[in-house]
């Protein structure tokens, strides 16, 4: 360790705790006390809690709502994900030619990222709002179908899920754009020489080029689907209409905060512990392979 | 083309680093499509910026009107009155700012320590900061809202802060800057007398403020914008922030008047603060998002 070069007994503890402290405190002892409570019968307000083994998983796993919850919550992180990943890849391409103004142009495609899902959720809800909307008007022109998201769940999960890709659009073309700018001009030219289109150099050397960069943001907006776009959710549709936008954040929520269920909440909890320790482990595959971009 | 040209063609185009030039048409398509996307991103911002001009009616008439009207300043001040948003906008500024500079500075301590420090238990430090990634909010929501209750922190600007303070990535970013930061000047330094938090003071913190600032941009968004945890820790209107105060604003039932012009007002001051900082750092922005990733 030729790097280390300074002694001390008690300093380099001193300049962990702040970090540690928080760490313990707000969560390692919390997701482990959710393990706990996810065995426990608890009484909502006060008394002892009663241990029942996995009687917590099985109540959720033999409910529907629950198998629901995941489905939504899958319909919605692949929505999100395909539209934000694939419309970033598409929008970065662009922005990565040689034309003037660039710098003006970049600045112009990667601020909606600033934007709250829960404020982009509100400014949607009024584009699809079923009286007034922008949406639904223009689409009454050409067909009779009533586009009202609250009486049809499926467009209200078009909507939460358009509105997510929104905000997460930003941050898929500022990666892709940098993944574009990784591939060496020498290779782009080769190929053109060999008289290659757009199109088929687009094909053969960007998206191969890319799929690290491509498979990162994946799993990054398919955890940001599932753990970080609850205030989309709350601030918009309530899981509604008839649970058809409840992803299971949202359940876990109101299962434990207005239900006062803990037992099944921290019993979510655990599960949704499990996904993203999946998804991790998936996201580290790719830190592994960086090398390509 | 004869086959020594096209070398000194390529040697040419070589030396620009540039591709083959574009013909005109090639550039006006370029141009005419990313026009294209910067409209359709823009297009919901700029609907609700046209709402938050117009008056109810306007709102409401059919077809629906895509122009500015002329009742910005009055929706704005009574969106600003109705939905305090002064104080909405302190609490995010507190929380947002809060966030990012503790991130910051507890990550730049345990980086430092990590890096420049042998001590037992410093790969399970490592280790540690490592799993809060795999720790976010909602998978340890039930116990972590009974820790700041018993520390009497709901409602309060600590308990809005504190517990989303520790950073993996910022941690990994510090950790992967002083990495590259030559070890001849932690020794000259040392020759000179200072000792590990002299060299932290005056010799990293210097060399650290494009990872800070880069940092900074990206911390501040995700503490201006987090809405969980602050729905859950807050029940007061004096300690909401904006992202959730503003769902007040929202009608929930069929008889309430509909007053969207005063909320799409509403979420545009709401979603300026974190827009204008990053198109403002946006070099900063970019090399955040990127780098902390790495």
């Amino acid at each position: 360790m030729k790097r280390t070069v300074f002694r001390s007994r008690w300093l380099p503890y001193a300049l962990v705790l702040p970090q540690l402290l928080v760490t313990l405190v707000f969560f390692f002892w919390p997701a482990g006390k959710s393990v706990y409570l996810s065995l426990f019968k608890s009484p909502p307000f006060g008394g002892r809690d009663i241990f029942v083994g996995a009687e917590n998983f099985v109540q959720l796993l033999t409910t529907p709502e629950y198998y629901d919850s995941v489905i939504n919550s899958f319909v919605f992180a692949v929505g999100v994900t395909a539209l934000s990943v694939a419309a970033g890849l598409a929008v970065a391409t662009l922005a990565n030619q040689k034309v003037r103004g660039l710098v003006l142009y970049r600045t112009a495609l990667l601020w909606p990222y600033g934007i709250a899902p829960a404020v982009a959720g509100i400014i949607f809800l009024f584009i699809f709002h079923p009286a007034y909307g922008v949406l639904p008007y223009f689409l009454s022109l050409v067909t009779s179908y009533e586009f009202n998201w609250l009486l049809k769940g499926w467009i209200a999960m078009c909507l939460v899920i358009v509105a997510t890709a929104w905000t997460q659009l930003g941050y898929n073309i500022a990666f892709f754009l940098a993944g574009l700018q990784g591939i060496p001009d020498s290779v782009m030219e080769a190929a053109s020489v060999d008289g290659a289109g757009p199109l088929r150099k687009f094909a053969s050397i960007v998206v191969p080029l890319l799929s690290p960069v491509t498979f990162y943001l994946v799993v990054v907006n398919i955890v940001f689907a599932f753990f970080g776009a609850f205030g989309v959710i709350h601030a918009v549709t309530q899981g509604g209409p008839g649970g058809a936008t409840e992803i299971m954040v949202f359940k876990l929520w109101k299962d434990g905060f207005i239900g006062l269920n803990l037992g099944s909440s921290a019993a979510q909890s655990v599960i949704l512990m499990a996904v993203v320790i999946g998804l991790t482990m998936l996201e580290f595959r790719f830190a592994e392979k960086k090398v390509t971009y | 083309m004869l086959a020594a040209e096209r070398v000194t063609v390529l040697a040419a185009e070589a030396e620009g680093g540039r591709a083959r030039r574009r013909l005109p048409w090639e550039r006006l398509l370029v141009h005419a499509l990313l026009l294209i996307s910067v409209g359709v991103i823009a297009f919901p911002l700029y609907y609700a910026f046209v709402i938050s001009t117009q008056t109810v009616q306007e709102v409401v008439q059919k077809p629906p009107r895509l122009l500015p009207s002329s009742h910005l300043a009055e929706n704005y001040a009574e969106a600003w009155q109705r939905s305090r948003m002064a104080r909405l906008l302190l609490n995010s500024t507190i929380v947002a700012v809060g966030v990012a500079v503790g991130k910051i500075a507890i990550s730049m301590l345990s980086a430092f320590a990590i890096v420049y420090f042998v001590f037992p238990g410093r790969q399970l430090v490592f280790w540690m900061i490592f799993v809060t990634l795999m720790l976010p909010i909602p998978v340890r929501i039930l116990p972590t809202y009974e820790v700041v209750g018993n520390l009497g922190w709901l409602n309060t600007y600590a308990g809005l802060t504190v517990p989303l303070m520790a950073s993996a990535t910022a941690t990994f970013l510090f950790r992967q800057f002083y990495l590259t930061v030559p070890n001849e000047l932690a020794e000259a330094a040392q020759l000179d007398g200072a000792g590990a938090l002299r060299f932290l003071w005056s010799f990293l913190l210097p060399l650290s403020w494009a990872n800070i600032a880069a940092l900074f941009v990206v911390l501040f968004i995700y503490g201006w914008n987090e809405y969980f945890w602050p729905l859950l820790i807050t029940n007061t209107e004096e300690m909401r922030t904006v992202v959730i105060g503003l769902e007040s604003l929202i009608p929930r039932s069929g008889t309430e008047l509909p007053t969207w012009n005063l909320i799409m007002a509403g979420a545009m001051m709401a979603l300026l603060p974190p827009v204008a900082v990053i198109i403002v750092m946006q070099r900063w922005f970019v090399k955040g998002l990127i780098e902390s990733e790495k």
